[in-house]
């Protein structure tokens, strides 16, 4: 039998929840516009580590590392493009990987993260807001963020248009850990 | 030389402006077909899904235009089995330019990528993504693409031969101006 923890106690209780992420419950995708067209996508492959303790967020900390070969496209051409020296360049720089520096309480269940994103071998300055919501066993982070493509080379040469493939895309991650360890 | 009544004027308007966009989408469509993914492909296949998108909504103008202004008669001159003929072919006409944006706009959804007119109004997706039915659906939408070129082509022909031929004016039935007489 399980012990039911009462929420109040769990709240009040200072645990720090650390723990590899539950990857089948966990998602990394991103959605851009190609000539004003909402396109989505993702990355089947990734490893997390997330630990947050809504009692002492700041505290908490954030290391993904994506497996940049493994991303998925609406098309099969699309993906293999994707791979290419111009884009990912997926030969070269297999992994992209987020650290966090800093989590803030950003109202109830609300918070946000900021951290370094490398990409293609740059390292850029990144944030991103997101929630804490608790799914069964699991906790789930949850959030959007706003990258532009251009500042780490995604999409170079012809490429670098906007007007065809936006700047701006947003990196939706959806990261679920287990809600206690022991 | 007998002078047949004309169709109704936007009806002519509609007739060719869709005429001009189904040769410039197909001419598109076939261009991007063999194309390496880049920027231009990308605009291409945009504009190729708005003139497809154009075709249907012009479409559907057209048949409200049938029915407020009806065809006008076909020449006496011509046989039962060659009216019978005409209209056949006409239907067709219909029919794939309803089948063909209809196959592009559902291979679009298959794809998972969605139709924004012009870039500025989002339409929604028929089907859910589905890659395998997506090649499927590519591959209707080429059949039926090579049907209409024939289709269009068999309609030019017949044109012409009764206009060079036959003369008996019924190119005059699609002008914008009024034939001399």
């Amino acid at each position: 039998m399980r012990v039911l923890i009462p929420t109040a106690l769990l709240l009040a209780t200072p645990l720090a929840f650390a723990a590899p992420a539950d990857l089948a419950q966990s998602r990394i995708g991103f959605a851009m516009k190609q000539l004003g067209t909402p396109v989505d996508g993702g990355f089947k492959s990734f490893s997390a580590n997330v630990e947050l303790n809504p009692a002492k967020p700041e505290v908490g900390k954030a290391d993904i590392t994506i497996q940049t070969g493994s991303i998925s496209l609406p098309t099969r051409d699309a993906e293999a493009e994707a791979k290419k020296k111009e884009w990912f360049n997926a030969g070269q720089f297999p992994t992209a990987r987020f650290v966090s520096s800093s989590i803030k309480s950003a109202g109830p269940n609300r918070y946000q993260v900021t951290g370094k994103l490398t990409l293609k071998g740059i390292t850029r300055d990144v944030s991103a807001p997101f929630t804490l919501k608790q799914q069964g066993a699991l906790n789930v982070v949850e959030g959007v963020m706003p990258v532009s493509r251009l500042a780490f080379k995604i999409g170079e040469g012809d490429w670098t248009d906007t007007g065809t493939v936006a700047d701006e895309v947003q990196i939706k991650f959806h990261v679920a850990f287990p809600a206690t360890t022991k | 030389m007998n002078r047949p009544e004309r169709y109704a004027t936007p009806s002519i308007l509609l007739h060719w402006l869709v005429a001009l966009l189904i040769v410039v989408g197909f001419g598109l469509g076939l261009t991007l077909s063999g194309m390496p993914l880049s920027p231009t492909k990308f605009k291409l296949i945009g504009w190729h899904k708005w003139l497809g998108i154009s075709v249907l909504a012009l479409l559907a103008l057209r048949l409200v235009g049938r029915l407020l202004w009806p065809a006008p008669a076909l020449p006496g001159t011509m046989s039962p089995l060659a009216q019978l003929a005409a209209k056949g072919g006409h239907l067709a006409l219909y029919a794939l330019m309803l089948a063909v944006p209809l196959t592009g706009w559902l291979m679009s959804s298959a794809y998972g990528i969605p139709v924004v007119y012009l870039g500025l109004i989002p339409l929604p997706d028929l089907i859910a993504a589905n890659e395998p039915l997506a090649h499927q659906l590519k591959d209707v939408h080429e059949l039926l693409n090579w049907t209409l070129a024939l289709a269009v082509a068999g309609h030019a022909l017949v044109a012409f031969k009764h206009h060079f031929i036959d003369r008996d004016g019924l190119l005059f039935r699609m002008s914008l101006k009024q034939p001399r007489t």
